[in-house]
């Protein structure tokens, strides 16, 4: 942070109760738990949670499994579909995705607890670092993935399967990408992004290179030559502005910097947290800073998005965990001004509501909430300056890479997945998906 | 409120429920608790001669579980009583003394000689016990020895046995019967002839659990080894009731009266049993799962139902649903039903479309007009009752009867004529005229 007035400190809590804001959002299930939970799934014939799956688990069948208590084949039917098995099974907006289409909604308005028993059947293997996997003999193909993050490891791990190697480029210092920095600290405790790292990369076959960037140290115009495929996982790089020199304000700051600060923190007591925070936007980024710098002490924490509550990015589950968190969402309101008073910001808004064609403009109605920081939360880009001229060649859309239903992108030898491209939804496990489609498509490509 | 008064053989108690002669009656203590709880009557742990057994100090039962731990089948491998003679004999008389409204029936287990009948029967009648049960049941460890399911196998020793029995009581004996036949009728027949008052079924069967996934042994064990024991709880009702029914239904034995046992848990189970032919039923499991307070459910469940079907006594269910059970080739072979399914209830768990796909007659859809749809094609239906069986919601899918018109599966006009395997053209043994 920029410079730190008094009401921006950190020790608004002490360490111990930091801990236990930050400890398991779900903890696990137990054995008897899960054998419970597994039983109430019906077994469905070509399962509607399969299908509403991104990566397409057969969950009646890694279900089945557990009631079986064959766990470790449990865990192979999920990770032979998504290798972060481990972490979608705790970062998935299950209640838009499989457990929405679950039959048990019909039936008594609450579905099988599929993450949690994802989460049951997962946990043990890499707890104990088993390895499920085994090598396709050498195909002599070498294959550059830039990003490691969950769309860049999950192609990385199946081409290693395929018999392929691979060469992981990332600009940070760990892999993982938001599961390592982005990912709210209580849906992934016990360092497990780094422990699900080093259990995808024991498959062997993967050679890592951290700290480069794509577009300063090196280009795909050199990657193309070198290797027989590439991939490109790099998700967005920058934070989205305000606009209008809103940007420029002291005190407002990017979400995403600072939550990556926070994962990273040996000691988030140690984290400077101001007295009252309003998060700009409707996300999973507004949700997850204003949650955390409520656990962390923050007095008043309140989100305003300029939209109504089905339009906010982020789940129900996720906006109703906001306000049983004690953040207060404010929908229809967008901030036009941003003055800073000595150490107070003062935020002008302006109500905002749909004409009769279905476009936002304002309503009249104008506000001011006051706050000690600001935090943007309203969206990522893909462009930013280090990427620099890579992104010419390729087609896009929003900003962002137009790929094929294969991830092939506009460019022969590249295919891309995960936020970088266009038309999806932004999460982990599509990101998995897009990985291992990519694979299948690259390894087909060089076989044939 | 239906009277649950039950009479069986002259013995008066206040409902039809009795324990079985298990560990829950072992001992005066626990009958006390189970009479103070509101049970009709017990029949009292078999008692054996003097030296009295041993049991083993390891474990006697092991169970198989649902997922969430409740028992569906028990098995043990306890044998009779493992008391004294003469203090099981004290107890009893004290406790008939103390509850004298309650029905105490003793179970007793002799060797295959006359002599021994004569010499304990009288002492265990002194006690004033209502009646004695003969435990021709027992299917590990007493069989061994010759007794138990060693006699109850042997229609010629169960007649017997009962014989010298009877010789030497007054009182009513109960003829206690074994599964671990190919058919009930003859053991039955035999007691009666042996001069039996009534039977009870069914004593345990025969089993083993499983295994343990550890060590590849049986499970469980005394010390690395195990021995088959008896299995008993909610499974074996099924097999339970078709004893049950095959004695109520034959004209050789229907006029025996039977006390109904096996996996009865809930009022439900007893009234599957009375209606098949028991007068009255006795537990073991169930008491040994949850404890003696499930009498309330037992009373309380079987007064509401009798009420509601405006029976006024237990006497008046006894047997109602025996006529109804006959042999296979009786059964109509021109009724024709189909399955339909509630859409309003169909929740598309796809289950009943898989199990006749893949396992019976291809006659539920899965999609129809590109849309996940469940229904019953009735050309192809049988009216197996599979899908009803399976599916998870309750009510979903029902059953019904074509009364008129034709059978769009084999296109022939549907008969409001019984006929039956008897009479049936492919049947080369048929009846003809
Ligand atoms: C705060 C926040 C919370 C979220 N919470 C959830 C959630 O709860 N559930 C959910 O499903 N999704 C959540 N998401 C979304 C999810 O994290 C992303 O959809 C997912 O991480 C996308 O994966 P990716 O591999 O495409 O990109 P990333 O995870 O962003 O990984 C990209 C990788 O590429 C590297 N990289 C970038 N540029 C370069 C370059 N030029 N050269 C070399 N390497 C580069 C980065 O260092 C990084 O390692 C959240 C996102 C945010 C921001
Ligand atoms: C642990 C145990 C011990 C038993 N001991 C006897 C016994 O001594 N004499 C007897 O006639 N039946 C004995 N039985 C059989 C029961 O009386 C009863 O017939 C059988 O368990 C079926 O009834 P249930 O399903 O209600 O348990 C025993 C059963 C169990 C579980
Ligand atoms: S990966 Fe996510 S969406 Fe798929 S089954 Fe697991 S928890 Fe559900
Ligand atoms: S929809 Fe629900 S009940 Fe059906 S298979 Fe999936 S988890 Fe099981």
């Amino acid at each position: 942070m920029a410079q730190t007035p008094a009401h921006i400190r950190p020790h608004r809590l002490d360490k111990n109760e930091i801990d236990k804001n930050f400890s398991e959002l779900h903890p696990p299930l137990s054995r008897s738990e899960a054998l419970i939970e597994a039983d109430r799934c019906y077994f469905c014939y070509d399962a509607p949670c399969t299908t509403a799956c991104p990566t397409g688990i057969d969950i009646p069948g890694f279900i089945q499994k557990i009631r079986s208590d064959n766990v470790r084949g449990s865990a192979q039917t999920i990770f032979r579909e998504n290798i972060m098995g481990g972490m979608c099974a705790r970062v998935c907006p299950t209640e838009v995705l499989c457990e929405q289409a679950c039959v048990r909604n019909d039936h008594e308005e609450k579905p099988v607890e599929i993450g949690l028993l994802q989460r049951y059947a997962t946990d043990p293997i890499i707890d104990d670092d088993t390895q499920l996997f085994e090598r396709a003999k050498p195909s002599g193909k070498k294959i550059a993935v830039v990003g490691g993050g969950p769309a860049g490891l999950s192609c990385a791990h199946r081409l290693a399967t395929l018999g392929h190697d691979v060469v992981v480029f990332d600009k940070d210092e760990k892999l993982g990408g938001l599961n390592e920095y982005g990912i709210a600290a209580y849906k992934t405790t016990n360092n497990f992004a780094q422990r699900e790292v080093e259990w995808i990369l024991s498959i062997g076959g993967i050679d890592v290179k951290n700290g480069v960037t794509l577009g300063a140290d090196f280009t795909l115009a050199q990657l193309r030559k070198q290797f027989d495929a590439v991939f490109l996982g790099i998700g967005l790089g920058s934070a989205n502005e305000l606009g209008d020199d809103l940007d420029s304000v002291p005190g407002i700051e990017n979400a995403i910097e600072y939550i990556a600060e926070l994962r990273q923190a040996d000691d988030k007591s140690e984290l400077p947290v101001a007295r009252s925070v309003v998060v700009i936007g409707g996300g999973m980024t507004a949700i997850d800073i204003a949650v955390q710098s409520k656990r962390l002490g923050a007095e008043r924490v309140d989100i305003v998005y300029r939209r109504g509550p089905e339009q906010m990015g982020a789940s129900p589950f996720e906006q109703n965990l906001a306000k049983t968190n004690g953040v207060a969402i404010h929908n229809w309101l967008q901030p036009v001004g941003l003055k800073r008073h000595d150490a107070v910001i003062e935020i002008e808004l302006m109500g905002t509501e749909l004409d009769k064609e279905g476009t936002l403009k304002a309503s009249g109605e104008s506000s001011v909430l006051e706050a000690d920081v600001v935090f943007k939360a309203i969206g990522q880009r893909l462009a930013d300056e280090k990427l620099g001229n890579e992104l010419k060649g390729f087609e896009l859309q929003y900003g962002r890479i137009v790929v094929d239903e294969t991830q092939a992108t506009s460019i022969e030898g590249v295919w891309a997945g995960g936020d970088c491209v266009s038309g999806d939804d932004d999460l982990t496990v599509s990101a998995v998906q897009h990985g291992k489609l990519a694979a299948l498509s690259i390894d087909r490509h060089l076989r044939s | 409120m239906a009277n649950l008064t039950s009479e069986f053989l002259g013995i008066r108690s206040p409902n039809p429920f009795w324990l079985a002669s298990a560990p829950p009656t072992d001992k005066a203590y626990n009958v006390n608790r189970a009479f103070e709880a509101g049970w009709g009557g017990v029949v009292w742990k078999t008692l054996g001669e003097d030296p009295h057994i041993v049991n083993v100090s390891g474990p006697r039962y092991s169970t198989i579980h649902s997922n969430d731990r409740r028992v569906i089948g028990l098995n043990n491998i306890e044998l009779i009583t493992d008391r004294p003679l003469q203090t099981n004999l004290d107890e009893i008389r004290q406790v008939k003394r103390d509850w004298p409204d309650r029905a105490l029936v003793v179970s007793v287990m002799l060797p295959m000689n006359e002599a021994s009948w004569a010499k304990y029967i009288p002492m265990i009648e002194d006690t004033g016990a209502d009646a004695l049960e003969l435990n021709f049941g027992c299917p590990h460890g007493m069989s061994e020895r010759g007794m138990g399911a060693a006699v109850g196998q042997v229609p010629e020793y169960i007649q017997m046995t009962t014989e010298w029995c009877k010789k030497a009581a007054s009182i009513p004996v109960i003829v206690k019967l074994t599964p671990n036949v190919a058919s009930i009728l003859p053991p039955a027949k035999a007691a009666k002839e042996g001069g039996a008052d009534a039977v009870s079924l069914i004593n345990t069967i025969n089993s083993i659990m499983r295994v343990n996934y550890d060590t590849l042994t049986m499970y469980p064990t005394t010390d690395g080894m195990g021995t088959h024991g008896g299995y008993c709880g909610e499974a074996v009702k099924p097999i339970a009731l078709n004893m049950v029914a095959e004695i109520a239904r034959n004209a050789d034995t229907a006029d025996l009266p039977v006390s109904g046992i096996g996996g009865i848990s809930d009022w439900r189970d007893a009234v599957d049993f009375l209606a098949l032919g028991a007068s009255n039923v006795q537990i073991c499991t169930a008491a040994m799962v949850y404890g003696f307070k499930i009498i309330d459910d037992l009373t309380d469940g079987l007064s509401t139902f009798l009420d509601d079907k405006g029976m006024s006594s237990v006497a008046e269910l006894v047997g109602k649903a025996v006529p109804s059970v006959t042999d296979w080739q009786y059964l109509n072979l021109n009724y024709v039903e189909k399955a339909v399914i509630d859409q309003e209830l169909c929740i598309k768990c796809g289950r009943c479309h898989v199990v006749c796909e893949d396992t019976s007659h291809q006659a539920i859809t899965h999609t129809v007009d590109g849309e996940r749809h469940f229904e019953v094609i009735d050309e192809e239906c049988v009216g197996c009752n599979l899908c009803v069986s399976i599916c998870p919601v309750d009510g979903c899918i029902s059953m019904r009867h074509l009364s008129d018109g034709e059978d769009p599966r084999t296109g022939q006009a549907i008969s409001k004529e019984k006929a039956n395997w008897t009479t049936h053209p492919n049947n080369p043994m048929r009846k003809q005229d």
